[in-house]
């Protein structure tokens, strides 16, 4: 059967992208638009002794000034407010005095034109009352504490099983390390956007660059007042979220606010200095870990103890234990989360949390532990293969690791490597190759699409779903396309809309295997649709035939008792009575999936990986470069491997990225970020990146969901980062257990 | 942003009469200029376009080359006579920056372009000696990584104190290439010396330059460099593109017929407020044949006297291996 799915299909949108005809939140210049500006604060801690707006109002153009002042309402108190969604955080929405981090919102002017507005901000003054802020782990383990729950899976924040202490001094050998990674942030291209329309004094529209528009809605209903069904939020495009549009930060409702105070639509865009603090970062990470393992290289103790940030306000517990907990098969396990409260805007989820540091430490360790082994890394992970989920007692949902690393070794040519450090040369360049493992887990959640054939024959499938780069038009229109048994070209897909049927934020690389499985039965459902009415339309030569002796296939209505008597889906649209045929779906997880089983409960859904990479070391001036990178992956069905290719590239270049680059530099003094734009937080150029190559195991892992897909936005940055980190060690002999790698770290 | 008024002269007297309102600032590309007023660190009353004055000529000229100060950076680095006559410029400004800038910056402008420190460049830190002299610096015992490790001490009234580094690349080069700075002002033509152009932070920190007060940048002049037998431009920084240095090195050498060093020049940037220069350094070196000890010797002499903080103590040892480099690559040309 002709299938779209696996198709290199190009982007269905790329070239309204290319031509800038997709229009990003920030692009709806509506009628009568006014320009909404934040103030924030410039300290971490205090309260705002004095603000002065009068030469602010009087600055040509503006409408309004508010402030903590201007006593605006919420519906709810931020404190009683049941944070129901993962993804909400405490927000900052000018209720009181008190500023709990620097670049907080602290004000918002509203201006006849962006620069008016710009210009009004600036000119609102502030005196604080200063206390001195704290944004140091080092300085906080004493008062840590183990936080309940982790965020993300909500796996507890602490676990043990075995004896660690017993295992460990059966060891022949032990590594004994901290690691370390610093603070990140996000920086999407686009930066946060909303657009504020009041319809009537209770209903609101609200266009945002947000990766969860059902989510945003509520959030914004609740703290409004507002019925849910009043509130429609609007996200066709997105450009690239990472995480950090996946809540809703006060930016957001502050727009809704300013908009009902000057009565008319407001646009309100962060400017990229903004972007630091207010809309959550990668915490900081201290991993202290303890491997232990017999002279065969067999683990008999494991233990991770991780310290990240939380803010003074709220709870966000960056997982990085997981990895610590599931990846090898070992009987001693025991690990730790501990929270240090930092006056810092609340850390959240950014691509891969917890698995991308949790993936670097344990990675980084696995390599000590070949080298003081003597142990080839790649045997030393297959002598460790955990055939079950340890920590959860579960099988796997489906697991290709072995494959993985054998296509990895294979296609980088592993088996060629000197495994001596500082051994492979070329002139002044240390050349280094390293392996790092990439897991992520498969997460699903409730979704719903529905699909409609109109009188002309195209197909139409809604779903709410976000577009944040991924491809997600594409992916979805061939989903529809394979559900429905048409061409993908006669299906439009449409997202973003608030309007359409409900579905997860775009995060925790569920977007396929949710909204995915939930447009694909929506297809399936109007597939039997089609079918039942043509087999009881006498016009129809499918007429009279059984349901199970009819076939829609690549858009041609088929019987299979006299074989060349069929129609297009044209034609019997032509026939419809209506304007179209609707059909719709739910699909939830712990519904029957294809083999019959219960997902969630019987299995333990992953993907993994294997990654290579190989970097060349300039020995005297310590410039590096990642000259080559191969990552094998098995995360099940790939809906279009050309957006999945790039998908997983982009993961791996931000492994490259995390390793080498990254870092949001806080002056501790005050607790403000001092590299608080693109020229100073680095990312890696073009010319930083060499050769990629992805590959991936021909996975349909039908356990997670009926169209056996497990998502593949976020494993790409796992095990990459070690496998960059572990060639850096390979090439020059320099261990460096603290990110970013920097040249001034191996002169 | 602030409301500036904006005016375009036809001449380069209008310009430099322009100059003389309060508030007023020539712009170039503005690459710089315009960050700089977005963040409100600079707040001009008026912009004086000069891109479009007959001023981006590059020519020929008394045995060097003369580059007008609104002649683009891409156009000077890809320009045949700079590439064929001072391949040295051409790197150093292929190192700076992006294509796009590169496509907006004017020479003159990047002459100009201000520190990237990061407590220079965000008003709302109240300590900065270049922005508010007497306010203190914010770098000295903050985030220092990319700061300065000569130059910025002694002689200064400590509460005065600035350890900001010039960022330029060009700047670096054109100390080695000995470039004169040719400046129109209200009381006629002057010819600057590029060492005496740049200066020291000293008791005035706010200043980069040695520009007087009205005068505009109308061209740099090369000498001739028909002693060289190489030259390079090495750029050391966090990523491979659009990152400033943080250490530079440009070198010039001339070998003589049996291999010995006749001349050298060599500039370091990204370690001071200017492109720093030690003659002394240049002169042990006449004589030498090029080798890893006198070349590491010449680095010693450079970096003598350097002072560092908690965040760039590596950039000595990085200027060194780097000086060292360049010098080897520049003679095996």
């Amino acid at each position: 059967m002709p299938s779209a799915i696996g198709e290199p299909l190009d982007r269905v949108d790329g070239r309204l992208k290319v031509t800038g005809r997709a229009t990003y939140t920030a692009e709806n210049n509506l009628p009568n638009l006014t320009y909404g500006v934040l103030v924030t604060s410039t300290i971490a801690k205090g309260r705002i002794a004095v603000i002065d707006t009068a030469p602010a109002r009087r600055s040509p153009g503006i409408l309004a000034v508010l402030t903590h002042e201007s006593h605006l309402k919420l519906a709810m108190s931020q404190d009683d407010i049941s944070l129901d969604e993962p993804a909400d955080r405490k927000l900052q929405l000018l209720q009181n005095d008190r500023v709990l981090y620097a670049n907080q919102p602290v004000g918002v002017v509203v201006g006849q034109t962006l620069e008016e507005a710009q210009e009004g901000a600036r000119l609102v003054k502030i005196q604080y009352s200063f206390r001195t802020p704290s944004v140091s782990l080092e300085n906080g383990l004493a008062s840590a504490y183990i936080p309940e729950r982790v965020s993300g899976g909500g796996e507890p924040g602490k676990s043990s099983r075995g004896d660690f202490d017993a295992g460990l001094s059966q060891a022949a050998v032990r590594i004994e390390q901290v690691y370390t990674s610093p603070f990140q942030t996000h920086n999407p291209m686009e930066p946060h956007a909303t657009v504020a329309v009041w319809d009537a004094p209770d209903r609101l529209t609200i266009y945002d660059a947000s990766q969860g528009i059902f989510g945003a809605r509520k959030r914004v209903a609740d703290l409004l007042g507002l019925p849910v069904e009043n509130v429609r939020v609007l996200a066709p495009y997105v450009g690239g979220g990472f995480g950090s549009k996946g809540p809703t930060w006060s930016h957001v409702l502050l727009c809704a606010m300013a908009a009902r105070e000057v009565n008319r639509p407001v646009k309100l865009v962060l400017a990229r200095p903004q972007m630091f603090g207010p809309i959550g970062c990668r915490t900081e990470t201290r991993q202290a870990i303890s491997l232990g393992a017999k002279a065969d290289g067999s683990l008999v103790a494991l233990k991770n103890d991780v310290v990240t940030h939380t803010s003074s306000f709220d709870e966000f517990a960056e997982p990085a234990s997981i990895p610590s907990r599931k990846l090898y098969s070992v009987s001693n396990n025991s690990t730790l989360q501990r929270l240090v409260r930092s006056d810092i805007g609340t850390p959240s989820y950014m691509r891969a949390p917890g698995e991308a540091p949790g993936t670097f430490a344990l990675e980084v360790a696995m390599d000590e532990l070949a080298y003081a082994l003597k142990m080839d890394p790649v045997a030393l992970r297959l002598k460790n293969y955990a055939e079950r989920d340890e920590d959860s007692r579960l099988p796997w949902s489906g697991k290709s690791l072995r494959e993985c690393y054998r296509m990895g070794v294979e296609r980088f040519g592993w088996t060629r490597r000197s495994p001596e450090p500082r051994s492979m040369r070329d002139g002044h360049t240390l050349i280094g190759w390293g392996l790092g493992t990439a897991m992520f887990p498969a997460i699903r959640m409730p979704a719903s699409a529905r699909a409609r054939l109109n009188r002309d024959g195209t197909i139409l499938v809604e779903a709410g779903t976000q577009e944040i780069g991924g491809g997600t038009y594409t992916t979805m229109t061939q989903i529809a396309a394979d559900g429905i048994g048409v061409e993908p070209s006669r299906v439009v897909f449409r997202l973003g809309d608030t309007r359409f049927p409900p579905t997860p934020v775009s995060g925790g690389s569920m977007t396929t295997a949710s909204t995915g499985s939930a447009v694909y039965l929506a297809g399936r459902a109007l597939r039997q649709k089609i079918l039942q009415l043509a087999t009881q339309d006498r016009n129809s030569p499918l007429y009279g035939a059984r349901m199970d002796r009819v076939n829609l296939e690549n858009g041609r209505l088929s019987r299979q008792d006299r074989p060349g008597e069929m129609e297009t889906i044209q034609t019997f649209a032509g026939r419809l009575n209506g304007p179209y045929l609707e059909a719709a779906s739910d699909a939830s997880p712990g519904q029957p999936q294809r083999s019959g089983s219960n997902g969630e409960k019987e299995f333990s859904p992953y993907s993994f990986g294997a990654q290579f990479a190989e970097v060349r070391v300039d020995a005297d001036l310590g410039t590096i470069q990642v000259s080559r990178m191969v990552g094998a992956f098995g995360a099940g069905r790939i809906i279009n491997a050309k957006t999945a290719r790039s998908n997983l590239m982009g993961g791996m270049v931000w492994g490259a990225s995390f390793a080498l680059y990254e870092h949001t530099v806080y002056d501790e003094r005050w607790a403000r970020i001092v590299n608080n734009n693109l020229a100073e937080y680095h990312v890696p150029v073009n010319a930083d990146i060499g050769e990629i190559d992805v590959l991936w195991v021909d996975e349909s892992d039908d356990r997670v969901d009926p169209i056996g897909a497990k998502g593949i936005g976020e494993i790409g940055i796992t095990g990459s980062v070690a496998a960059v980190a572990n060639a850096v060690f390979h090439a020059t002999g320099k261990r460096i257990r603290d990110l970013p790698i920097t040249l001034d770290k191996l002169l | 942003m602030r409301p500036f008024t904006y005016t375009r002269p036809s001449t380069i007297d209008g310009a430099i009469a322009a100059l003389s309102q309060s508030g007023a600032k020539f712009l170039g590309g503005g690459t710089n200029l315009i960050d700089l007023m977005k963040m409100g660190v600079e707040q001009p009353a008026s912009l004086i376009d000069i891109t479009r004055l007959p001023l981006s000529r590059i020519e020929e000229s008394q045995g060097g080359l003369r580059i007008g100060a609104t002649a683009r950076n891409s156009v000077v680095a890809e320009h045949p006579l700079v590439r064929e006559k001072y391949p040295l410029l051409s790197e150093a400004l292929l190192a700076g920056a992006s294509p796009q800038l590169r496509n907006m910056a004017t020479i003159g402008g990047n002459l100009m372009q201000r520190t990237r420190c990061y407590y220079f460049y965000d008003p709302t830190y109240p300590q900065c000696n270049k922005r508010v002299p007497g306010s203190g610096c914010a770098a000295v015992a903050g985030y220092n990584r990319i700061h300065a490790i000569l130059g910025a001490f002694a002689p200064v009234r400590e509460d005065l104190q600035c350890i900001a580094t010039n960022p330029g690349d060009m700047g670096v080069a054109l100390m080695a290439l000995e470039a004169m700075v040719a400046v129109r002002g209200p009381l006629g033509d002057r010819s600057i010396p590029i060492a005496d152009f740049y200066r020291l932070p000293g008791n005035a920190p706010n200043l980069d330059t040695n520009l007087r007060p009205g005068e505009l940048i109308v061209a740099v002049d090369l000498p001739p460099l028909d002693w060289a037998t190489g030259a390079h431009y090495l750029k050391i920084r966090d990523r491979n593109s659009y990152a400033f240095a943080l250490v530079s090195v440009a070198v010039v050498i001339g070998l003589d017929g049996n291999g010995a060093i006749r001349q050298a020049r060599i500039a370091l940037g990204g370690v001071a407020h200017m492109p720093w220069r030690v003659p002394e350094a240049e002169r042990a070196l006449i004589g030498q044949t090029p080798g890893e000890a006198p070349f590491r010797a010449a680095a010693d002499t450079l970096l003598r006297g350097a002072t560092t903080y908690p965040h760039n103590a590596f950039k000595v040892e990085l200027a060194r291996r780097a000086v060292a480099r360049a010098l080897t690559t520049a003679a095996s040309a």
